[in-house]
């Protein structure tokens, strides 16, 4: 639990950070912060085994830290620098790790669903005991590849964990005026690939949600599909004026379900430590963001001819 | 005249459009009540009904597909695909159904409609806000793509489009938005209010597509370029003091071959310019074609001024895209070579 807390709150301070260097004009272009939904990713990721795959979409900087990617490596792609995971080249929205299979960061929404899908054959083919953990939103799941990936995935029992973040909101458009079946988890029927909604806010449930998923996924039964319920409380992107839901709507959620302060609760009434071991906990993990920040600054840029590496083998 | 940006431009143009036809209809992601990201369809929404201008699921595919369809059958649609970089999921539709229609119905019907898309970089958008695919569509016969360079040519432009009766991809130059770019990374903004085509007629004109258009005379060398760069172009003709003679191309496809040979006939050299990559770029058709009607008259060998054959990058945005001094050092060598 202590440490689920600490991986939420290390996301949480990255993502307030990102957000200031945006302000100061460091990061550049497009960069979607995770604040509101860590619950998500932190909890699936204590369900996983070490080699299981982890793909998102562009909302990603929550997912890397989750996967035990560097915040050095991420914080410095996003400044575009030498430093980051993709030395510059992918920035925000597009960022792997080999080590820590992360397969991306991808910008074009809905996209990964086929390719988490992918990986999921992948490792049925090679029988490696690994599942891959596919992750969208609810925008995403209106994309006609999502249920391409569907219908192979469950034809072929592939090992794969989809997890829905709904967060009530792609872009300016609620889930309601996008979805004749609001319930995303229910979008499974018809491919007899089983769904369950989850509270997204709350790490326990997220968690156990996510462990038996995946064991349904690993022991050759196919896919699962978890929706996770919760809330970005940031705007869409750094550039929206978030004119499409009120300041009370976000207010009401960060006040009584902010998945943090839900933990620290917990924390706190089972003892597990008390408010100045938690408060230390948050000094060290600024330190480690605001190390982050520094490399990210400090960090070169690539050298130009970075630009021309990269895009085939090279002879 | 009222100053306009591009967006009121597009916005002034769609409320025409709305107006005085009603089959016209407009949907896209966050375009209907959000009035889009870019604002382009601002306010349309509660001024004409949320059955004629409205919000789609993020559905590129289908929103292509789904303007075949109700084109067909009388409707007027004019959809949003909100970056251009997003336009692949509804490439198949264009390809296989949008573009030939007409022809494999043997005229019986037609996909008349218009696919606006914000496009192009300048706007540190990293590879998937900021690519240019527009020879991708230029390769389609039964389309036409046009790429306006300013508010005035935007909103006739786009009346002219969706008042044909062809299907259109209308490709929309973000960058320049809100005003021009004269090519020098991170120079402070600059508004269409000083500039003469940010003068736009408040009511209904047409700029026919196809037609291009000679934005400066000249006579050292032709650059042939569109969207953003046009403006890049000028000012790098003011900065060096090499008299080039600068061509708006407009539209692409169909696109006007007479202006342009007629230029490289005068001057003898020729420039063709483009953000996108270099390898079967638009250019590529440009200077092939420029050879085949002016090869007598050409003095050196065209030239092309492109992005590379990468992605567009995140870091060193400016080491891609054709900048101001790009273009100066691409104007000094096909003015001196022999
Ligand atoms: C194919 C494609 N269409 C449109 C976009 C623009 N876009 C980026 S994010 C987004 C909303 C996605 O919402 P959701 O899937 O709910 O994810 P969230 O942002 O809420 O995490 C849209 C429309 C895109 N990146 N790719
Ligand atoms: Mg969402």
């Amino acid at each position: 639990m202590l440490s689920w807390y600490k991986d939420m709150l290390l996301i949480r301070r990255f993502e307030e950070k990102a957000g200031q260097l945006y302000g100061m004009g460091l990061i550049a272009g497009f960069c979607h912060l995770y604040i509101g939904q860590e619950a998500v990713v932190v909890g699936v990721q204590g369900a996983l085994e070490e080699g299981d795959q982890v793909v998102t979409g562009y909302r990603d900087h929550g997912h890397m830290l989750a996967t035990g990617m560097d915040p050095n490596g991420v914080m410095a792609e996003l400044t575009g620098r030498e430093g980051g995971y993709s030395r510059g080249k992918g920035g925000s929205m597009h960022m792997f790790s080999r080590d820590k299979n992360f397969f991306g960061g991808h910008g074009i929404v809905g996209a990964q669903v086929p390719i988490g899908t992918g990986l999921a054959l992948s490792n049925k083919y090679k029988e490696n005991g690994k599942i891959s953990v596919t992750y969208f939103g609810d925008g995403a799941a209106n994309q006609g590849q999502v249920y391409e990936s569907f219908n192979m995935a469950k034809i072929w029992d592939l090992p794969v964990v989809y997890v829905i973040e709904n967060n009530q909101y792609a872009m300016g458009t609620s889930v309601k005026r996008s979805s004749s079946e609001t319930h995303l988890y229910k979008r499974g029927v018809s491919f007899n690939i089983p769904g369950e909604e989850v509270d997204g806010m709350d790490v326990v449930a997220v968690n156990e949600a996510a462990a038996k998923a995946a064991e349904h996924a690993r022991s050759g039964n196919g896919p699962y599909i978890l929706e996770m319920k919760t809330y970005r409380y940031r705007g869409h992107s750094m550039s929206d004026p978030a004119k499409y839901r009120t300041r009370e709507e976000v207010d009401d959620i960060r006040s009584h379900s902010d998945p943090i302060e839900g933990a620290k609760k917990k924390i706190l009434e089972a003892g597990y430590a008390d408010e100045d071991a938690l408060k230390k906990m948050d000094k060290e993990i600024k330190e480690i963001v605001s190390d982050s920040a520094d490399f990210a600054r400090e960090s070169p840029e690539p050298n130009p001819d970075e630009l021309y590496t990269d895009v085939l083998i090279e002879g | 005249m009222p100053a306009m940006n591009m967006i009121q431009a597009l916005n002034s143009a769609m409320d025409i459009l709305l107006t005085q036809n009603p089959d016209v209809v407009m949907f896209g992601e966050d375009s209907g009540y959000f009035g889009g990201v870019f604002n382009a369809t601002d306010k349309l929404q509660a001024k004409h009904g949320a059955h004629r201008v409205f919000d789609t699921p993020i559905n590129e595919a289908a929103i292509a597909a789904m303007a075949i369809g109700m084109a067909a059958k009388g409707l007027k649609p004019v959809a949003e695909i909100q970056f251009s970089d997003y336009i692949f999921p509804a490439f198949d539709q264009i390809v296989s159904e949008m573009s030939r229609i007409r022809y494999r119905s043997a005229g019986q019907f037609t996909s008349g409609c218009v696919l606006r898309s914000p496009w192009g970089g300048g706007i540190r958008g990293g590879q998937t806000h900021s690519m240019s695919p527009e020879a991708f569509f230029t390769h389609i016969p039964g389309v036409k793509v046009a790429i306006p360079s300013n508010p005035y040519d935007a909103k006739g432009m786009l009346i002219a489009a969706a008042e044909g009766n062809d299907p259109v991809i209308f490709f929309e130059p973000k960058r320049i938005y809100n005003g021009p770019f004269d090519g020098v990374p991170d120079a402070p903004l600059k508004s269409w209010a000083k500039h003469p085509k940010g003068e736009v007629p408040e009511g209904h004109y047409r700029v026919e597509l196809g037609k291009a258009e000679v934005t400066r005379e000249g006579s050292a060398c032709t650059v042939v370029t569109y969207g953003t760069l046009v403006h890049v172009a000028e000012h790098a003709a003011e900065k060096s003091g090499i008299d080039a003679e600068i061509i708006d191309l407009k539209s692409l496809s169909p696109y006007d071959i007479d202006t342009i040979a007629a230029s490289v006939n005068k001057t003898g050299r020729a420039i063709v310019a483009h953000e996108a990559p270099r390898t079967s770029g638009f250019g590529a058709e440009l200077a092939a074609q420029i050879q085949e009607d002016c090869f007598y008259a050409l003095e050196a060998p065209v030239l092309r001024l492109t992005g590379w054959d990468t992605p567009y990058p995140h870091a060193h945005e400016w080491a891609y895209f054709p900048i101001q001094s790009r273009f100066i050092r691409a104007m000094e060598a096909v003015t001196k070579a022999v």
